[in-house]
């Protein structure tokens, strides 16, 4: 019986929790240094069947109302990685969003943007064999918050992944090519600098449908194993 | 090879999409074991209650096994347990979990380990996840555990959820400052 561990969490990959130009860590993240443990049972296992039913139309989100959204549609389609490149199958995705305008349906949302109700801004599915997963949507608008002065915050897709155990667990925001916010946000510059990149999608001229939505590329990359396996004892 | 996707915070305005109904309620009628119930707070640095914060709780069933394909322990697996929690905090900080109490779980080097939950703690202005424990104080196992004893002895108590009475515990969780809580690099 062999098991290989998760591969430690590497510098450089994720952003440091304390990163005080985003206002809101400073008084969330911890001040005392990470304990470091050995990967156990309970964390090399994890939650990787607890989806319950999906949906025909959780995983398009201009069709889960009388009408369809306002915003420009697009498809959003990617493939869920291990680090050794390969797929990560039925796993759940979840993707949350605001709309066209720029405004979550969320009660604490207090951005003077409408809402638009045929447009929820929620989706989930589960990979396929390859790894692949597909959503439909509509772009996000950016939006202002109060982090300094005249912060808006980029167009982004909030995405969640689960894989193949607690250690896997992923949660991220994916951004658009080109956005001129990025370079003043806060939240995505808190990312190293030689690994942002990895959060903006690519456009896609193979996967735009004509006359019906732009396509957007965006790739997940979970965390891998130890190429060694550990025989247990 | 690829390298991993960088995290990002799950932000405040997740409660359409994340929290499912009874995310905080792990037991059905048929699962095994004893029923508890697990309540506290949220605090932030200034010992304000964290209202937008989202934890997730995984655990063995009451056997000590894990719904999970590499638990490859014999005793056989309680299928009315899948072990997942969800629960969002609510506007006053709080949250509760409804559940069972695990069995002990094999650790490292063929030591046992103590029952325990591992929590996931995401919200706004938490950029990485943060992983801790939850630990029952009426636990004698908890004195030989192999990942509490490598926690400062002075700081195991945040990762001891104390009983309250019969089947109730409670259980703060602190992101910084004084009585913050262990959050484990694994």
């Amino acid at each position: 019986m062999e098991t290989a561990p998760y591969r430690r969490v590497r510098p450089g990959l994720h952003p440091p929790n304390d990163s005080p130009e985003y206002h809101s860590t400073r008084l969330r993240c911890p001040r005392q240094p990470l304990v470091a443990i050995p990967q156990t049972l309970s964390e090399i296992t994890g939650p990787v069947a607890v989806h319950g039913r999906i949906g025909p139309l959780d995983h398009d989100l201009t069709r889960q109302h009388a009408g369809a959204p306002l915003g420009e549609r697009i498809i959003l389609e990617g493939r869920v990685l291990d680090e050794d490149g390969g797929p990560v199958r039925e796993t759940l995705v979840e993707l949350w969003q605001c709309n066209a305008a720029g405004r979550y349906a969320h009660r604490g949302d207090e951005h003077d943007a409408p809402l638009d109700p045929n447009f929820t801004g929620a989706g989930r599915t589960l990979t396929d064999a390859e790894g692949r997963y597909r959503f439909i949507t509509i772009k996000p608008g950016a939006y202002p918050w109060r982090n300094h002065p005249n912060a808006w915050r980029p167009a982004h897709i909030h995405l969640s992944v689960f894989g193949s155990s607690f250690l896997t667990r992923l949660i991220t925001q994916m951004f658009f090519p080109g956005d001129p916010l990025l370079a003043f946000d806060p939240i995505f510059n808190s990312v190293p600098e030689g690994a942002r990149g990895r959060l903006v999608a690519s456009f896609d001229f193979g996967l735009t449908k004509a006359e019906w939505a732009l396509g957007y590329r965006f790739d997940i990359v979970l965390r891998g194993r130890e190429a060694t396996p550990v025989v247990e004892a | 090879m690829p390298d991993p996707t960088p995290s990002q915070t799950v932000g405040p305005f997740f409660h359409h999409a994340l929290p499912f109904e009874g995310g905080g309620i792990l037991v059905r009628p048929g699962t095994r074991g004893q029923r508890i119930v697990i309540e506290g707070t949220v605090r932030d640095g200034a010992g304000a209650p964290a209202a937008d914060v989202l934890i997730e709780s995984w655990q063995a069933d009451a056997g000590g096994r894990y719904h999970h394909p590499e638990d490859r322990q014999r005793q056989p697996m309680d299928e009315g347990f899948d072990g997942f929690g969800r629960v969002p905090t609510s506007d006053d900080g709080r949250f509760v979990i409804e559940t069972v109490k695990p069995g002990g779980v094999p650790g490292p080097r063929g030591r046992a380990q103590a029952p325990h939950l591992v929590l996931g703690i995401l919200g706004r202005g938490i950029l990485t996840r943060l992983i801790t424990r939850l630990y029952f104080d009426d636990e004698a196992a908890n004195g030989q555990d192999p990942i509490l004893e490598m926690v400062p002895a002075e700081r195991r108590r945040t990762l001891v959820a104390r009983r309250v009475a019969e089947g109730r515990y409670h259980f703060d969780i602190v992101l910084q400052g004084q009585d913050e809580t262990v959050f484990f690099d694994v």
